[in-house]
């Protein structure tokens, strides 16, 4: 049980178009492991397969020790997804959105379990108000929050940050840490360099239908030419700037 | 499985308390489902009544029945509209990655169905009073009634499961439903048949919706019900069956 995840040869076509063409990777437990690629590389239809919604033409993928495609069901015990549009419940509020979860997870005490994420998720004060009166950010918040009830061991997130203001992206960077450091393992898909960059412990590359770079960030680096050192002027970035300034806006 | 088994029913009465929230947190569909059946029934009263010969002193009670078909052909709509929305937002998506039941996911929403639209239907039945509805019908007979209006609902509600699950936009999901509010129409529910054009008379007498007027208006005033009811079960039994069958299949393709 030292890999939570192993995928070997995982082929899938959709109308005869190969998306997956023999895709191999492992992923160890507590690892947090960016599956990165452009948008329609098929890091989507990856994690669809790994999440047991979608069954694979060929190849296996176990997770955590279990078949995806013959025991579906003991792989839901252990993980939950988190998909690209937050699917929270917009006419429920926040806590019955949790509550919700917690008794399909047939946890003990709903109603605590609940007040327990609203507290680690800053929602507390937005808890009793309809989901569809939240912000984006809160909204993401909330669906990660729903993705966590239960405790699952391994988590799926496909590009958690996509459509998210730079603010919102880094609560959700620093839920992902912290949800690391607690010993869960993640697998998240993104298409921007710097998310995978700034998380992962490894990165792999899906290009094509296949995984074509695979390691640790630093492994990934000596794949190119020695490196150069040159002398740059740095400049604050956009987004530097605008964290900046809203930072000292908050001060006040 | 066997945990999967003992706990469909608790994850069936979550899906079904959701959903009934969303009911009650928007009063707006109960009240579009009763309102254009009451316009109907006020209509048909009050405007063209007098020059309607139906063969009855009390119009309210020959109309009612096709009317309360009518509250469910519009009513099912949404079950397509709410099982439309739950697939498009990834809810059904986010259950089934959890270790639930899968088809508690669909009776969730089969049951809410039934639960609004025997709501609507009573809300219908108390105007009809207030405009001058009676019936000497005592409980069996009431009962019979709500029974085939139930299996009518759940019939039609498997159907829009089907419109809702594969539907590939919102109108798409309650569009479906249009036609049935309207097949009413050309029944027995507003006028008798006899009045008919031959061909219009040969649809009219032999679609659903005739056979389920005619047995609860008979079951209402007390009338021997005759053939009717064998025939209206049959039709409730069959979409009921056929509807419930593809339903399934289309649910099960959409997870693969």
């Amino acid at each position: 049980m030292e890999k939570a995840m192993d995928v070997k040869g995982l082929r899938k076509s959709f109308k005869g178009k190969e998306v997956l063409k023999g895709v191999d990777f492992e992923v160890k437990r507590g690892e947090i492991f960016a599956l990165l690629g452009s948008n329609g590389a098929g890091k989507t239809t990856m994690v669809r397969i790994l999440a047991t919604l979608l069954k694979q033409d060929g190849g296996t993928a176990m997770v955590n020790g279990f078949d995806v495609a013959l025991e579906p069901e003991k792989v839901r015990h252990a993980i939950s997804l988190t998909g690209q549009f937050a699917a929270v419940d917009e006419i429920l509020t926040g806590r019955e959105n949790l509550i919700m979860l917690a008794k399909l997870r047939h946890l003990k005490n709903p109603r605590q379990v609940a007040d327990d994420m609203l507290k680690r998720f800053g929602l507390t004060d937005a808890a009793d108000r309809r989901a569809s009166t939240y912000s984006g950010g809160m909204r993401r918040r909330l669906d990660i929050a729903l993705s966590l009830v239960g405790s699952p061991r391994i988590i799926f997130l496909d590009e958690p940050t996509t459509g998210l203001d730079p603010e919102a992206r880094i609560e959700v960077w620093k839920i992902v840490e912290e949800l690391a450091a607690g010993g869960t393992t993640i697998l998240l898909t993104t298409q921007y360099l710097e998310e995978a960059e700034q998380l992962a412990d490894r990165i792999a590359i899906l290009h094509g239908g296949r995984i074509i770079a695979n390691g640790t960030l630093s492994e990934l680096k000596e794949l190119f030419p020695s490196t150069k050192v040159e002398y740059v002027e740095k400049q604050p970035s956009l987004e530097e700037i605008f964290l900046a300034i809203i930072d000292k806006k908050e001060a006040v | 499985m066997d945990t999967m088994k003992n706990h469909f029913f608790s994850d069936m009465g979550v899906m079904l308390g959701r959903s009934m929230r969303h009911i009650f947190r928007s009063m707006d569909t109960i009240i579009t489902v009763c309102f254009t059946p009451i316009a109907m029934m006020l209509l048909f009263v009050y405007v063209f009544g007098g020059a309607i010969q139906a063969g009855t002193d009390n119009y309210v009670n020959y109309l009612l029945p096709g009317i309360l078909l009518m509250a469910i052909a519009s009513g099912i709509s949404y079950t397509a509209y709410r099982l439309f929305l739950d697939k498009q937002r990834g809810i059904i998506e986010r259950f089934h990655t959890m270790p639930i039941a899968r088809s508690a996911v669909l009776w969730g929403h089969v049951l809410t169905s039934l639960v609004s639209n025997a709501i609507s239907l009573v809300v219908i039945i108390l105007v009809a009073l207030l405009m001058g509805f009676r019936s000497s019908a005592g409980v069996l007979p009431w009962l019979a009634v709500a029974g085939i209006l139930m299996l009518f609902t759940l019939a039609l509600t498997w159907v829009a499961t089907i419109a809702g699950l594969s539907a590939k936009s919102v109108e798409g999901a309650s569009a479906f439903s249009y036609p049935l509010i309207f097949l009413p129409f050309i029944s027995s529910a507003f006028v008798p048949t006899e009045s008919m054009p031959r061909f219009v008379r040969a649809f009219a007498e032999n679609q659903p919706v005739t056979s389920i007027v005619e047995s609860i208006r008979a079951l209402l005033s007390d009338q021997p019900v005759g053939n009717d009811i064998w025939v209206a079960l049959a039709w409730c039994l069959g979409i009921l069956i056929v509807a419930y069958l593809v339903a399934v299949r289309v649910y099960k393709r959409k997870e693969t």
